[in-house]
């Protein structure tokens, strides 16, 4: 009974890692992280530079081992007894230059078990999908940066993976190709795959993700739903009156902030009705009123701490100008 | 094994293919042609100045007839010593002042060492010869035989044997030391390149992928096996082009050389089973060392103490030729590195073909113990991208 309980949780987790630690002599990269992902989700390692993002995926893809804890990757603990049935595209993207692109991905393949010859065969048929057919046969040296991104990326799908390991996949895309790779991870999760990625872009998380986790100096901050990170926050309202002062002003909270003419402050806990109606009769002349569910970024702020946002606000900019430079 | 062969094969069919489809390849095949020609230059170089330099002329100032007796001295002199090392005879005509004669001989333009006057009779040698005597003691010889009465070369019987024993072990000796020598050769040859095995996957980030998909034992296995394999197709080149050019060059063929004790095909089984083992030892070595390197600039530092160490280990093995069951030979044997070398050497000088059995054995293991400690350094110092642990960090910590 206990045993197939067991089989039954271990079928609707994908991935399960449980107090893990890595320390890099005597620097603590990993601290006791503790999280699981349903089988066929869209999962989001969130956290800023250097939280340990990509040392949690090493760790979970069996690159390198835990100091302590452990680690279940579709079942099995050591992860690279699952290698077959897992894609992985790392932070640092790299190809063999002299490759061309349908070779590096039959490679890519058959080094996750799928006969070199069918995987040519599939690279072609997923090369054409994606506008890159012309470049099948060509060097990856002659392909633009993100056109060998792409290339990379179809390598860690060729084999029918049950779980796509993406880390920072956003990062050197433009727009375009951005939202194509958004489309791409919805058409994986929708056949049945598992899919976890590291992104410090909270807007991709948002849209993709079912559940997240937020690292922070190595540590599980949060672990769930994207709904239950905003649910953390009180919703917020933004109130412009036209009474500058009066009776109603005993309705604000104290922690309330003015802003640019409005007051803006979290939803008080006994919901909106007390707060519109002692507005009403206080007289306020409520010009307009806005309750606005938090978001994610909003969550991240609260649960990892203002200082780890500045951090992923920082890099993100910095990001976006480097891929700027990169695309002029 | 599977799980362990089947991405080593994976790795290998790539690399054999980059490598061998690379253009680099035809200079790797052309490499030991470069030696050759500079070898034959400078030999032939060597060999000119030589001939002018080895064999000092001097000059005769004799009747005819008197030197007629000399030179014909000199030819029987040449044909026991050889030529090459007797002295060259320039008859002069006799004139009245010997001692001018030979004053204007040593001062003119013709390189001549000395001159002999006075005939068979009184001869007398002036010029600059060699401190040693040897040209002096050649001139006597010839005079002596030259003055002796014409009597006929005694009769010797000649019972022809194929070997003696103690040429036989010479000889044996030799091919062992020149098996060592090849392998020494292709192992320098090879060194360089074992080195910068990986610096591929680490400059182009590729090892993250192989590393997640397959264990750094296959990525290893992969990389020699691959470069065993282009190795040897270069040394299939190598051998057939020599093979054909000595027996264009010399008469007999490949079978004028000495053959070893235990025969030439299995000397030659051997010498490819030992090529692979010394490959794969220094190559599993050379891949661990070189793993930790980060740019081509670090592989180039590297490969001057490799470079010794593999002199040094050449110099242990050849110490087995001769004498391979004295100690230094056995113990050359049993040491992993020297271990394909020293053997070779003994396939070429005893027959027992049953050790070779045991060291292929034994240095199989060795070559699975190195690569297992090479992927762990490769997992531990490598593939972590924090700071390594250091023994005193780790005590000031505790």
């Amino acid at each position: 009974m206990l045993r197939q309980a067991h089989h039954e949780r271990i079928e609707d987790v994908a991935v399960e890692a449980v107090d893990l630690v890595k320390d890099f002599g005597v620097t603590r990269a990993v601290d006791g992280l503790s999280f699981a992902v349903p089988a066929g989700s869209i999962f989001g390692l969130l956290g800023p530079n250097g939280a340990g993002k990509t040392t949690t995926l090493r760790l979970l893809l069996g690159i390198i081992d835990p100091t302590s804890g452990t680690r279940h990757v579709l079942g099995h603990s050591r992860p690279l007894e699952a290698a077959h049935e897992v894609g992985y595209l790392p932070e640092e993207r790299g190809l063999y230059p002299s490759m061309t692109a349908r070779d590096a991905i039959g490679f890519m393949g058959a080094l996750r078990g799928l006969p070199l010859a069918e995987g040519r065969h599939r690279a072609d048929a997923l090369l054409a999908r994606h506008n890159l057919g012309e470049w099948a046969r060509k060097p990856i040296r002659t392909l633009s940066k993100g056109m060998a991104q792409t290339v990379q990326l179809l390598g860690s799908i060729v084999h029918r993976p049950r779980l796509i390991v993406l880390d920072e996949p956003f990062s050197g895309l433009d727009a375009i190709n951005q939202q194509r790779l958004e489309e791409l991870i919805r058409r994986e999760a929708e056949s049945g795959a598992t899919i976890i990625f590291s992104t410090h872009v909270i807007a991709h998380a948002e849209r993709l993700c079912e559940r997240v986790a937020i690292i922070a100096a190595g540590r599980v901050a949060f672990d769930g739903t994207v709904d239950e990170a905003r649910g953390r926050l009180r919703p917020i309202v933004r109130l412009r009156t036209r009474a500058a002062d009066g009776a109603w002003r005993s309705a604000i909270p104290a922690g309330a902030r003015h802003e640019r003419g409005e007051w803006v402050f979290e939803l008080p806990h006994d919901g909106p009705e007390p707060l519109l109606k002692a507005l009403i009769d206080g007289a306020a002349g409520i010009e307009t009123l806005a309750i606005e569910r938090p978001g994610l970024h909003d969550a991240f702020v609260a649960i990892a701490g203002s200082g780890a946002a500045a951090e992923m606000g920082e890099a993100t900019e910095a990001d976006a100008m480097r891929e700027a430079g990169a695309e002029q | 094994m599977t799980r362990l062969l089947h991405p080593a094969l994976v790795i290998a069919r790539r690399d054999f293919t980059a490598t061998v489809y690379s253009k680099t390849f035809i200079f790797f095949l052309l490499g030991p042609l470069f030696p050759l020609l500079l070898g034959g230059l400078f030999g032939g170089i060597g060999a000119q100045v030589a001939s002018r330099t080895d064999q000092p002329i001097i000059a005769v100032a004799a009747s005819e007839a008197d030197y007629a007796r000399i030179a014909a001295a000199r030819g029987e002199l040449a044909g026991a010593l050889g030529k090459a090392n007797l002295i060259q005879l320039r008859r002069v005509p006799v004139e009245a002042d010997p001692a001018a004669q030979a004053r204007r001989l040593l001062a003119g333009s013709t390189p001549v060492a000395a001159v002999l006057s006075g005939g068979l009779t009184a001869p007398r040698l002036s010029g600059a010869l060699t401190a040693d005597g040897r040209e002096l003691a050649q001139v006597k010889l010839i005079l002596a035989a030259a003055r002796a009465p014409a009597t006929p070369a005694p009769r010797v019987s000649l019972t022809a044997a194929k070997r003696s024993p103690a040429r036989l072990a010479q000889n044996r000796a030799l091919t062992g030391q020149v098996g060592q020598m090849i392998l020494f050769f292709l192992s320098i040859l090879l060194s360089g390149m074992l080195l910068s095995q990986l610096i591929e996957e680490k400059s182009n980030k590729i090892i993250e992928v192989i590393a997640a998909a397959v264990p750094i034992d296959a990525l290893f296995l992969g990389k020699l096996f691959a470069m065993l394999a282009a190795s040897l197709l270069g040394i299939l080149v190598w051998f057939g082009a020599g093979a054909l050019l000595i027996g264009a060059l010399a008469s007999g063929g490949l079978g004028m050389l000495p053959p070893p004790a235990v025969g030439w095909p299995a000397f030659l089984v051997l010498a490819v089973a030992y090529f692979a083992m010394n490959y794969l030892l220094l190559g599993g070595l050379f891949l661990t060392i070189g793993a930790q390197a980060a740019t081509p600039r670090e592989v180039q530092i590297l490969s001057m103490p490799v470079t010794f160490a593999q002199v040094l280990v050449f110099g242990f093995a050849s110490t087995s030729v001769g004498a391979p069951d004295a100690n230094l030979g056995l113990a050359a044997a049993i040491f992993p590195w020297s271990s394909p070398m020293a053997m070779l050497a003994r396939a070429a000088e005893l027959p027992a073909l049953w050790p070779h059995l045991a060291a292929l054995a034994w240095q199989a293991l060795w070559v699975a113990l190195i690569l297992n400690i090479g992927a762990r350094l490769f997992r531990k110092l490598v593939l972590k991208s924090g700071p390594p642990t250091r023994w005193w960090r780790r005590r000031v910590s505790s």
